[in-house]
């Protein structure tokens, strides 16, 4: 797995730059890698960052938008303004997630 | 190991995505639903623009009065691997789509309304079909509000230039 560095942290990622160890993440990491994407980090992103986190834990893949929406309330809409036009592969970016592998 | 100087990270292509997809859904069954709902729910999450087309009995899709009750028969589709007679007994069709319907539920899809009201959700265009609309005598007092309109055929083709298309 290659090393790469975003604002000072080094961090394990795939190929495409997803990170890989998940216990490399924080809050602090969150709003570099944000940055990285364009995207400056709110609290109302974080909290869906922190319901991924630990949906992750729990199912041991990454939610869909499908189940943000459902499991943790945040509307669709509402997801696709806060990580604009991709918003699955981006949330689980900025969360230090794997991309998801649901289909819905 | 290897360490670079400029960080590794995905390419989301957000400046770069002017992809378009146009979908005509012309099946009102059950399983014919799905296929066309659940890629424009996925180019949706690409960035891609996405456009449905509701034609014939796909019409049925955002009917008010049929979209929640789409059945699944076995009748005529082989790809059941059961004898074709069974199909026809009474009470087959109801059993056929209360099994598709749980296997779609157990995967974590959504029934069709609630699949459409989160492609519109995501950003995605839904269009009526002016003659199916005519032939049955429907309005837009008949379909789900996630309809903009009732078009005709070429106002698709117009809408939906340089798109790529799909057809169900």
């Amino acid at each position: 797995m290659p090393v790469t560095t975003i604002a000072g942290h080094d961090v394990h990622v795939d190929d495409e730059g997803f990170l890989t160890s998940y216990e490399e993440w924080d809050e602090g990491l969150a709003k570099a890698l944000a940055e990285q994407i364009g995207i400056d980090l709110g609290e109302e992103h974080l909290e869906v960052l922190r319901f991924l986190r630990e949906d992750f834990t729990q199912k041991g893949e990454t939610a869909t938008l499908r189940r943000v929406s459902t499991v943790a309330g945040v509307p669709t809409k509402r997801l696709f303004e806060l990580f604009p036009k991709k918003p699955a592969k981006k949330m689980a970016y900025v969360a230090g997630l794997p991309k998801p592998r649901g289909c819905v | 190991m290897t360490t670079d100087t400029a960080p590794i990270l995905p390419t989301f292509d957000d400046t770069t995505t002017d992809r378009k997809l146009a979908i005509i859904c012309s099946k009102g069954t059950l399983d014919m639903a799905y296929p066309g709902l659940i890629l424009a729910n996925a180019a949706l999450g690409e960035g891609v623009e996405t456009h449905i087309f509701f034609t014939f009995w796909g019409f049925d899709l955002v009917n008010k009065k049929t979209m929640h009750d789409l059945k699944f028969t076995m009748l005529g589709n082989t790809a059941t691997h059961m004898p074709q007679g069974l199909g026809g007994l009474p009470g087959m069709t109801a059993m056929a789509t209360s099994r598709l319907k749980k296997s779609i539920a157990e995967v974590g899809v959504p029934e069709v309304p609630e699949l459409l009201e989160q492609i519109v959700d995501s950003g995605g265009h839904l269009w009526a079909c002016r003659m199916s609309a005519e032939m049955n005598h429907l309005t837009m007092d008949d379909l789900t509000d996630g309809v903009e309109a009732i078009i005709s055929a070429g106002d698709f083709i117009e809408k939906t230039e340089g798109a790529q298309v799909i057809f169900v």
